[in-house]
């Protein structure tokens, strides 16, 4: 039961933590919480549920074209909504999100009502593989980990390396000095919301396949990865996974032990983290001494 | 080399440049002098373009017979003009080499890139020390440093610096216009913005005095050194006394 408990946790809290680096890499850049990070993970969804089954075609053409249309779905709400902003305040922004959040959330459930309904998805939940004899895991836990695990990676490689991923850091370090640089600097937000559109949209397809879609679906997920990315620190991107596991753990035992209490674990962490160690578990953010 | 004709700058509903004109030949280092809010960083980010989009309100920028007023701030930096803000602005979260690296942003050439930065550690022993080291972490002289370093890394024709000796000890000053001069043998064009009056003269070859947004004086140094105003509020030195010990007032400086 226990290692049952701690699989399940871990890998759902994988899940929030890959959706937490999504928002994590848009307040990385630009000090803004991203609120309708959810909806656009929920609209990319959607996009993969027309194509599949109205649409009929099969995953390994719908997958591709829904993380197309995830990347230009950031592009086009930082173009759109962000952009204009003139003068913009962190709060401006903020609540332009939150705008861009309903506005995403009417479209949705404009076009394809509030309903819900099945995903189908390559990886079930129902079914096991056994890695080795006397340890099986189900199609969708061994997914989460292997994608948690590649993004991760080529997140960190392209951060650390990459001439674009250095001016990203750069960007948001110092926007003013990136413009002396000669770094496009609207350039940076746009790819950056390209993204983590993106990568939103990988967790939201992988949290569409483990309970229904419609919606409304990607509220609770979203709360709970904000709650992961808040727990590790909004700035570490490992911070933010390993806040996602903690929280997936934390969150499985709880609900094992009170289950009618289980909702509760991300809001609770949320304000425990506040007050006790507001920048997070695991960063150490630099102040600009004067 | 860069022409600058009547431009003026708003705030908003303030003016702060009031139509300022001056020129730069190649090859020389020329400073821009001036007290608090005479307009000496406004110029700067005017010609980079980093204010509001609509300035400068009124007048042309030319550099090397091309006019860039209006142009967007990148393709300023590739036509060869790069800028050392004022306190410096590292990425204080970046290390030392990849601060450098940012500076050749606008460049595609890996084999340069990769020459230059080696020539840039060569000049500055101590960045090259602290090349794994996050910005944020070095001393105000070696981040004056990284950002100068940094601005020649886009290979500039013309570098302008802010400030330069902005709180560092004498000595380090010393040793910046030291670097500068040299910057400036190796055949880059060098404007120069100074409150440190009595450095900036000693090292430039032609210098603008500017007050409350418009240009005074501009003159060889050697001139500005002798001129009796300049001595008495820029350089210090004090030629009368009233009965107190100092003057009240400063002769009224008009445009010419």
């Amino acid at each position: 039961m226990f290692e049952m408990l701690l699989i399940e946790g871990l890998a759902i809290g994988a899940c929030y933590g890959l959706f937490g680096v999504a928002v994590a890499i848009i307040y990385k850049t630009s000090d803004v919480v991203n609120f309708a990070q959810g909806e656009m993970g929920m609209m990319s969804t959607f996009v993969a549920y027309q194509i599949m089954t109205v649409y009929g075609w099969p995953f390994y053409i719908a997958f591709p074209a829904t993380l197309i249309f995830a990347i230009v779905l950031g592009m086009a709400i930082e173009f759109c909504f962000l952009r204009p902003a003139k003068e913009p305040t962190v709060l401006g922004l903020l609540i332009l999100t939150l705008g861009a959040e309903m506005l995403l959330m009417g479209l949705a459930g404009w076009k394809w009502g509030a309903e819900q309904k099945d995903f189908p998805f390559l990886l079930s939940v129902h079914d096991t593989i056994e890695i080795f004899p006397g340890f099986a895991l189900n199609e969708w836990t061994i997914g989460v980990f292997v994608l948690t695990s590649v993004v991760m990676v080529l997140l960190f490689l392209f951060f650390r390396y990459s001439k674009l991923g250095i001016a990203m850091r750069a960007t948001q370090q110092n926007e003013n000095a990136a413009k002396i640089m000669g770094i496009k600097v609207e350039r940076v937000f746009s790819i950056t919301w390209g993204m983590s559109s993106l990568i939103g949209a990988l967790a939201a397809m992988f949290f569409a396949a483990r309970s229904v879609l419609d919606p409304n679906f990607m509220m609770e997920p979203f709360m709970r990865a904000f709650a992961a990315a808040v727990l590790g620190g909004l700035t570490s991107i490992p911070g933010v996974v390993i806040g996602g596991l903690i929280l997936g753990i934390t969150e499985n035992f709880f609900g094992y032990a009170w289950p009618e209490w289980k909702p509760i674990v991300a809001f609770v962490v949320i304000i425990l983290i506040i007050t006790v160690r507001p920048s997070g578990l695991f960063t150490k953010h630099y102040v600009k001494k004067v | 080399m860069l022409a600058v004709k009547n431009i003026e700058t708003w705030y908003d509903l303030i003016r702060a440049l009031h139509g300022i004109s001056f020129e730069i030949k190649q090859g020389d280092i020329v400073a821009l002098l001036g007290s608090n809010g005479a307009g000496k960083t406004t110029t700067l980010k005017t010609i980079m373009r980093l204010l509001e989009d609509d300035q400068p309100e009124k007048g042309t920028i030319e550099f090397m017979g091309k006019r860039i007023d209006r142009m967007d701030t990148e393709e300023i930096v590739r036509l060869g003009i790069s800028y050392v803000p004022e306190g410096r602005e590292v990425f204080p979260e970046l290390t030392v080499m990849e601060n450098i690296q940012m500076g050749a942003y606008t460049r595609k050439d890996r084999q340069g890139i990769k020459d230059d930065i080696e020539g840039i550690l060569k000049q500055f022993p101590i960045l090259s020390e602290r090349r794994n080291q996050q910005a944020g972490h070095l001393s105000g002289g070696e981040q004056q440093m990284l950002a100068i370093g940094r601005a020649l890394m886009s290979r500039p024709k013309l570098l302008m610096l802010d400030e330069p000796s902005l709180g560092l000890s004498p000595l380090l000053t010393k040793e910046i216009f030291g670097i500068i001069q040299r910057i400036n043998r190796e055949g880059v064009t060098i404007l120069l913005v100074e409150q440190n009056v009595n450095m900036a003269l000693k090292y430039s070859h032609y210098a603008f005095l500017m007050e409350n947004g418009r240009i005074v004086r501009a003159d060889k140094p050697e001139v500005l050194r002798e001129d009796d105003d300049v001595k008495e509020f820029y350089l210090g030195i004090a030629t009368e006394t009233s009965a107190k010990g100092y003057k009240r007032y400063r002769r009224k400086v008009r445009f010419r």
